[in-house]
């Protein structure tokens, strides 16, 4: 059952693939096992990151990049990351509207993904989902997520190429996404930049990622900053330019020094899937326990505060903590 | 984790209608039901949307047509059939006359709201035809 699923994956089977990626959302039982025989057709994929604030032409930039591509014989998969409502668990998934032009493309796999887990999971199924569409033999993937969040900031070290999107006069979405997102920066677009201000939106920009940009002259690669018209497909054969130049600039490296960034990058995905698989386990086995409601009602009634309850119940259901608990 | 588990919809205005404001509605309270919803836009062909449902594997299809446009609803049934996408249940809404709304049910269509339906009874009518 397994390797036939894969077969057909490898083999480019739209219909598995999608219903393995949709399976990985729900968390459904045996998708690891899956996951596990896939990996080793994954790897060949370029991976293209682009984040930005909302509204600032992710999707439309996606859509163009996907044209250019198609046009130079490229296959291509993109998934679309899109906000769940904290409120009522539903999300809409309204990126396809400005892709729907390649929908009928067997070269082009587009996907949107909720990002639904509480529990930080939004990275691990949208690598898993990467993952899917890397054995389904597209030669890029372009992961579009919305870059607010840590989630989305760690889905960008995953990407060979991240691509941040700005756009003019809205100096509140550069103040949004500064803090941790431009370090992980490899190209900037300022889109929209027909519209007035365009200048110093570069000009900040420059001000902005300056630090960040001498830390990367080291490794050979200084972010560039370009203009583009996503709507108009303005920019984009330079973006594309860049990115190509960037992925070049990666090669170009030392031996050694791919190998230390592979392994930074294999140790960061790694203890992020503990991470993600320990709390979700422990939390789930900790908050359906008798416990953990007994521990709730002593707090509501006042015979217990929140430290002691948390002490107690984490000695009690995990006693690999009470080592840490006793220094 | 079953309770990761959500209802996906497919939300489309189909062939030549730019009525979008009904599918908007009807995607934002689902949405608020917890849903998934996958929003296609206007001006959508029956191939278009067959496309989507598949790369996004969705419990349901949801069409909005104002446009006396019919015929492309039954084409996309028709397309689905030869798709092996029967499964997936075809909702209608919008400015549907009776006796259309008898050929497209008649065709395989699962359910027509007609104007003046309300949420409730959207959101009540996919939660039962996904559970199954």
């Amino acid at each position: 059952m397994v390797n036939s699923v894969v077969k057909k994956i490898v083999n480019g089977d739209v219909r598995v693939a999608a219903k393995l990626i949709r399976d990985i959302d729900d968390g459904t039982p045996g998708t690891r096992e899956i996951l596990k025989a896939l990996y080793g057709h994954t790897g060949n994929a370029y991976i293209i990151g682009i984040t930005g604030a909302p509204g600032v032409g992710k999707s439309t930039v996606a859509d163009q990049m996907v044209h250019a591509l198609r046009k130079n014989g490229k296959t291509v998969g993109v998934l679309a990351v899109d906000p769940t409502s904290p409120l009522s668990g539903g999300a809409i998934l309204g990126d396809r509207i400005r892709m729907q032009r390649h929908s009928l493309d067997e070269g082009v796999f587009i996907r949107s993904l909720a990002t639904r887990g509480q529990f930080g999971g939004l990275t691990q199924s949208t690598r898993s989902a990467i993952d899917v569409v890397d054995a389904m033999g597209k030669d890029y993937i372009i992961v579009e997520t919305v870059g607010v969040g840590q989630d989305e900031i760690d889905i960008a070290k995953s990407a060979h190429t991240t691509v941040i999107v700005v756009v003019p006069g809205m100096g509140d979405n550069i103040q949004a996404i500064k803090a941790g997102i431009f370090e992980v920066g490899d190209i900037f677009v300022i889109n929209k930049s027909d519209r007035p201000d365009a200048e110093k939106t570069l000009n900040d920009l420059k001000a902005m990622i300056d630090i960040t940009r001498k830390k990367f002259k080291k490794e050979g690669w200084e972010p560039p900053i370009l203009m583009a018209e996503a709507v108009s497909n303005k920019g984009i054969v330079e973006l594309l330019n860049e990115i190509e130049k960037h992925r070049k600039n990666r090669k170009a490296l030392s031996r050694e020094s791919i190998i230390r960034h592979k392994k930074a990058i294999a140790r960061f995905e790694l203890i992020d899937m503990i991470k993600s698989r320990l709390v979700e386990e422990a939390l789930n086995h900790i908050i359906n326990s008798l416990e953990f409601k007994k521990y709730l009602d002593c707090i509501m009634d006042g015979t217990k505060d929140p430290y002691s309850a948390c002490d107690e119940l984490l000695s009690a259901k995990l006693n690999f903590l009470e080592d840490e608990n006793t220094e | 984790m079953s309770n990761r588990r959500r209802i996906k919809v497919l939300i489309s205005v189909i062939g030549l209608d730019g009525h979008s404001t009904g599918a908007e509605i009807v995607s934002r309270f689902l949405m608020d039901a917890g849903m998934e919803v996958v929003y296609l836009g206007i001006y959508q062909t029956p191939e278009m949307i067959v496309s989507a449902a598949i790369q996004e594997t969705v419990d349901v299809i949801g069409i909005s047509s104002h446009a006396s446009n019919y015929e492309q609803i039954g084409l996309l049934i028709d397309l689905m059939k030869k798709d092996n996408l029967n499964d997936i249940p075809v909702i209608c809404g919008g400015t549907i006359p009776k006796q259309y709304a008898e050929v497209l049910i008649k065709k395989g269509v699962s359910k027509i709201f007609p104007p003046q339906s309300t949420s409730e009874s959207i959101i009540n009518y996919i939660v039962s035809s996904v559970k199954r």
